[in-house]
């Protein structure tokens, strides 16, 4: 006989990149079927941002996400720059760039440790925050905070990167270089990673395209597809470097792509500190002409989109922002249903929504008695349990 | 695809059911489109384009509201908007959740920051209001203020009571 359980995951949590909250609904140990609601808080920024001059709507839309904090001011300044027509100095495309990508190193080595504990691998969760503060720190160096730069201007960037702290910046990458190799080593070579990962949350790459997802989450389904490539913004079109795909779809594929694209991260910026050119980094705009602008880039979950609507005077007539998990979070439907629960965990966090704080906020409630039978802190010990059964009978030996 | 290449094709299927077409800049086309045409361009411009749906935005114009779907390319450099002006006595378009998947959500907040009814959407709940949110009130129209929501609460609690 079938017995059906209701799972609500979330909705709060303060540091929650998107307040978001899951039902998942299990037979047995199989999901059946998954409900994702979102707007639990909201905040109104297209609202609050109609009423904001355009030098201030960079700061507030750097404030929509803690983690890619810098892609939705890239995203906002090329937008009001398309509008207006504006031009952007050479060399604070550069910064753009560098900036940018500083960012995706950052925000990859926190979803790789994430994901590390989830599956139990506590000290890959550990490794990784631990490289992931000489990218902080780096940010701490040549903007003057470790989240939230504040580096974005219409017509250009607020602060220059110094000459004295460019051996630093490429000393900081050497490092994270060795790192990435470690990584790289411990989670592609690992056999009971692979037996853990590869095969589940398969998204396929039909439901990618239908479901038009972004980033890393449709890149490992095979599309090729990432903006910094395909309507190059800030300096991409003038280094060399790779877009990752991958074919399977899995979890595993993900995370390979994230690996990755570090390894690209890593080379951008080392190009975009050589032939940074020297002069101005502010074209000092002064009126956004009425009319409309689109402005995007890649976020390291994704495209961020913005659109203004100029009616000539400070502030937007319109503005609209669409975040890149709007668009992933809805493959869910693709991916979980079928699945045991103690994939379920792993799979939701694949598409890296800020899994980090969900996890409190879980709570396995029983349809019937409505009494709670397991806790978000249980859902990660089956899965934790899960990796350590399957490195036992592959390896003999107890996962530390 | 390019530029030039979707410009042409879009011409010779479209003729003149295009309403006009605006070039903002090398990489950014605006194409008005009369909304009962809508499904027809999006099939076009998704699945035989291959384009990639980016989301929609909606503009509050007053006496119309505007609704652009915005769609890119692979390295084409390239973001098409069609726009559909609807009139504020029927705004009524067609669901796109049947042929991308991706309009859902979108569509669902429009739906409920706007006012925008549209016809054969699978799931229209609310998605990011509250599920108490007063009916008919619209929170990014011109027209919205809050004493409205806070008076439309008010006589909720009293029709209570």
């Amino acid at each position: 006989m079938s017995h059906k359980v209701t799972i609500p995951i979330g909705p709060y949590h303060s540091l929650q990149e998107e307040p978001e909250f899951y039902q998942l609904t299990v037979d047995g140990e199989t999901v059946i079927d998954i409900d994702v609601r979102i707007g639990y808080v909201h905040r109104g920024i297209e609202k609050l941002a109609e009423s904001m001059s355009y030098h201030k709507i960079i700061f507030l839309v750097e404030r929509i996400c803690g983690i890619c904090s810098t892609s939705h001011p890239i995203a906002s300044v090329q937008a009001i720059e398309d509008a207006g027509g504006i031009e952007v100095p050479d060399r604070a495309l550069y910064i753009r760039t560098i900036v940018a990508e500083l960012e995706r190193l950052h925000s990859h080595m926190l979803w790789l440790g994430l994901a590390g504990h989830f599956l139990g691998y506590n000290t890959v969760w550990m490794w990784a925050w631990k490289y992931r503060e000489i990218v902080c720190d780096l940010f701490e160096a040549i903007t003057g905070s470790r989240q939230s730069y504040a580096m974005m201007k219409v017509g250009g960037v607020q602060r220059d990167i110094e000459d004295e702290y460019i051996p630093g910046l490429i000393k900081g990458m050497d490092d994270t270089l060795r790192a990435l190799d470690m990584f790289k080593g411990a989670v592609l070579d690992d056999p009971v990673l692979g037996a853990r990962l590869k095969g589940i949350g398969i998204l396929s790459k039909e439901d990618a395209l239908s479901y038009s997802a972004l980033g890393p989450t449709s890149r490992a389904s095979g599309v090729d597809k990432d903006v910094r490539r395909d309507d190059p913004y800030a300096a991409y079109d003038r280094v060399k470097w790779n877009v990752i795909t991958q074919k399977e779809g899995d979890v595993f594929a993900k995370a390979v792509i994230r690996i990755l694209e570090m390894y690209e991260s890593v080379s951008i910026i080392k190009q975009c500190v050589q032939k940074m050119p020297k002069g101005s980094i502010d074209s000092n705009p002064k009126e956004i002409p009425p009319g409309e602008g689109i402005g995007h880039a890649e976020a390291p979950r994704g495209e961020v989109f913005h659109y203004i609507r100029s009616d000539g005077t400070n502030s937007p007539a319109r503005y609209k922002v669409r975040a890149p998990t709007y668009m992933n979070f809805p493959t869910f439907k693709a991916t979980v249903i079928g699945e045991t629960i103690s994939d379920a965990t792993i799979i939701l966090a694949a598409i890296d929504p800020c899994y980090c704080c969900t996890e409190r906020k879980m709570t396995a409630v029983n349809q019937k008695t409505r009494k709670r039978s397991f806790t978000g802190d249980d859902m990660i010990k089956l899965s934790q349990e899960k990796t350590r059964r399957l490195y036992k009978r592959m390896t003999g030996k107890e996962l530390r | 695809m390019t530029k030039d290449e979707l410009l042409k094709k879009t011409k010779e299927r479209f003729g003149d059911r295009i309403r006009n077409i605006f070039e903002k800049s090398y990489k950014r086309i605006y194409i008005d489109i009369d909304p009962k045409d809508l499904t027809d361009f999006v099939k076009f411009i998704f699945n035989e384009s291959e384009a990639r749906f980016n989301t929609a935005s909606c503009v509050d114009m007053l006496d119309s509201m505007e609704i652009l779907y915005h769609f890119s390319f692979a390295k084409a450099s390239l973001v098409v908007s069609l726009r559909a002006s609807l009139d504020k006595k029927s705004l009524v378009i067609e669901s796109l959740t049947s042929i991308m998947k991706g309009a859902e959500w979108i569509e669902r907040e429009i739906h409920e920051l706007f006012g925008v009814e549209f016809k054969n959407h699978p799931n229209m709940r609310k998605l990011l209001l509250p599920d108490d949110w007063p009916e008919g009130l619209y929170p990014l129209r011109r027209d919205y203020k809050e004493e409205d929501y806070e008076i439309r609460k008010a006589e909720k609690e009293e029709g209570k009571s």
